[in-house]
């Protein structure tokens, strides 16, 4: 089967068609400008793999939301669920970047991070 | 007055690394001026990822980019106020500013760098007709609504224009829980990076309406539909072609335009395709010792190069105070056939180092070839696989390629 998407691993974007089998391995891709473009494809085709950032509710902060990414890509199709998780926690500043926010966020392996770190304000 | 070696307009991207770019190469008295309450500019309401790729050689977000040149500044120990509005320039370098610490200030500076960002376009810069209710936003403010102060601002939107932060807003406004119900482009093809088509609608499934802009907005208190309509060629609707979506939220991202003012009050000359300064290759304005970097120089798609630019600026800045400046005379750099704009406007004759320039094609080019030439004749080309207006692209000449450069220097696309 033939698959037609961009590749989302660098700004370039480049348009990659990709060839599977009847078990979805990839048996050929074309459009790539890189190495990372190859291994990008046969990732897309398996399981969809994406970053997450969003934020969530913090107090004793400048702002109401800090920033916060997934420590690794986690499957797309499990974008929403991961999403009420971070919907349900709200902490208090200060904040380390990098600080670990939910561990092994509904057990995918990846952590759900502070993007920047947060000094606490006093009101 | 006090007066200060060097004063940054913003302390964004392009300003902190233009204070860097001078640190760096020995100026001690800086002081950056940013009219918000945090250093770091619109990286910090850019939460996604994608940041760093060329210059860090890693995927950050917009906060951490931020962050680690906040972190510098703090480790040069460069001066910054925060919270501070400038509210003039003038060509013999008086900067007046304002903040609630030091009231009413003026400030005198022997160079300064403009690093002031660019602004949305709104509504009233596309005359959108219809009703004028509540709920039409540009993208980048309902960015900073729900990014920063954690306000979601419909329930469902549609979005005019293609451009990046508004494929961003599709997809975070989606994950928050809102429908977007599609977004609108009046041109034949994308302005955003083709990635965000990818990860923001296609993941998504989110229809994207190439050649169709909005024609009508409903609601008397608040948005209540759009309509939208096929354009042809001219970019005039096509009557027949409506559509209806009922919503209660339009967002535009229809462009942004370099945020100017302060610079023209110093008679800062602009240029009329890039609404930025005309700079030479140093990226010095017309009006000696004032210069200029980031999105009030030119709108960018990629951070890396903002901070590139702001240290190159930086460092020439420097070089101007330090009197280690080489002045030349300078030779025009035009757009030719298929080039939008290229940046620097000028260029130093015998000139002992390389310059990266920086364009536009206007319009999709596919195998093309991209042609350098010297006072008319080809130095250099490149072939392109393909460009388009939405990727700003680079090229770097080196000193010798610049060597007969006596009149001109024109790039231009040719196409087979």
């Amino acid at each position: 089967m033939e698959k037609k998407f961009i590749c989302i691993v660098c700004p370039m974007g480049c348009e990659l068609t990709a060839e599977t089998d009847k078990q979805g391995n990839l048996t050929a891709v074309a459009g790539n400008r890189c190495k990372r473009g190859e291994s990008y494809a046969e990732q897309e085709c398996k399981t969809p793999m994406r970053m997450l950032t969003s934020t969530v509710r913090i107090e004793k902060a400048l702002y109401q939301r800090l920033p916060v990414i997934t420590s690794a890509s986690i499957p797309k199709d499990m974008i929403f669920q991961v999403m009420s998780e971070i919907d349900r926690v709200k902490i208090e500043a200060p904040v380390e970047l990098r600080q670990i926010i939910i561990k092994n966020v509904c057990g995918l392996s990846a952590d759900i991070i502070a993007s920047r770190s947060m000094a606490e304000v006093h009101q | 007055m006090n007066t200060v070696e060097l004063v940054i307009i913003g302390g964004g991207s392009a300003g902190m690394a233009a204070a860097c770019g001078a640190y760096e190469a020995g100026v001690r008295d800086i002081l950056i001026l940013e009219r918000d309450k945090e250093l770091g500019g619109i990286l910090l309401q850019c939460i996604h990822n994608g940041f760093g790729l060329h210059y860090y050689k890693e995927e950050l977000s917009g906060p951490e980019y931020a962050e680690r040149w906040e972190k510098k500044i703090e480790e040069y120990g460069i001066a910054y106020r925060l919270d501070t509005m400038v509210l003039d320039i003038t060509a013999d370098k008086v900067i007046t500013y304002t903040n609630t610490v030091e009231g009413y200030t003026k400030v005198r500076a022997k160079a300064i760098v403009l690093a002031m960002g660019c602004r949305e376009r709104t509504r009233g810069a596309i005359h959108i007709p219809g009703f004028r209710p509540a709920g039409v936003w540009t993208a980048g403010t309902a960015q900073r609504y729900l990014n920063m102060e954690g306000y979601l601002v419909g329930r469902r939107i549609f979005i005019l224009g293609s451009g990046d932060i508004g494929l961003i807003m599709a997809r975070r406004m989606t994950l928050e829980g809102a429908e977007v119900l599609g977004v609108a482009e009046i041109m034949p093809y994308s302005n955003g990076l083709p990635r965000n088509i990818q990860q923001c609608l296609r993941d998504f499934e989110i229809p994207l309406y190439l050649s169709h802009t909005v024609t009508n907005v409903f609601g008397k208190d608040r948005v209540s539909g759009i309509e939208i309509s096929q354009v042809n060629q001219k970019f005039e609707p096509i009557a027949g072609t409506e559509k209806r979506f009922d919503c209660d939220t339009l967002l535009l991202s229809v462009g942004l335009i370099p945020e100017t003012q302060l610079g023209q009050n110093a008679g800062v000359l602009l240029s009329p395709k890039t609404k930025g300064a005309l700079v030479n290759d140093i990226n010095e304005t017309e009006t000696e010792g004032i210069f200029s970097c980031g999105n009030v120089l030119h709108v960018h798609d990629v951070v890396d190069f903002v901070s590139e630019e702001g240290l190159h600026t930086g460092k020439n800045a420097a070089a101007y105070l330090q009197n280690k400046l080489m002045r030349a005379e300078e030779a025009n750099v035009s757009a030719g056939a298929g080039i939008g704009y290229v940046l620097p406007q000028r260029v130093r004759k015998t000139l002992a180092e390389a310059v990266t320039f920086s364009f536009r094609v206007t319009d999709v080019k596919k195998n093309a070839e991209l042609l350098v030439k010297v006072d008319g004749k080809v130095v250099k080309s490149v072939k392109k696989r393909q460009m388009i207006p939405a990727e700003m692209e680079r090229i770097t000449l080196k000193a010798e390629e610049l060597n007969d450069l006596q009149s001109e220097l024109v790039l231009e696309i040719r196409e087979d």
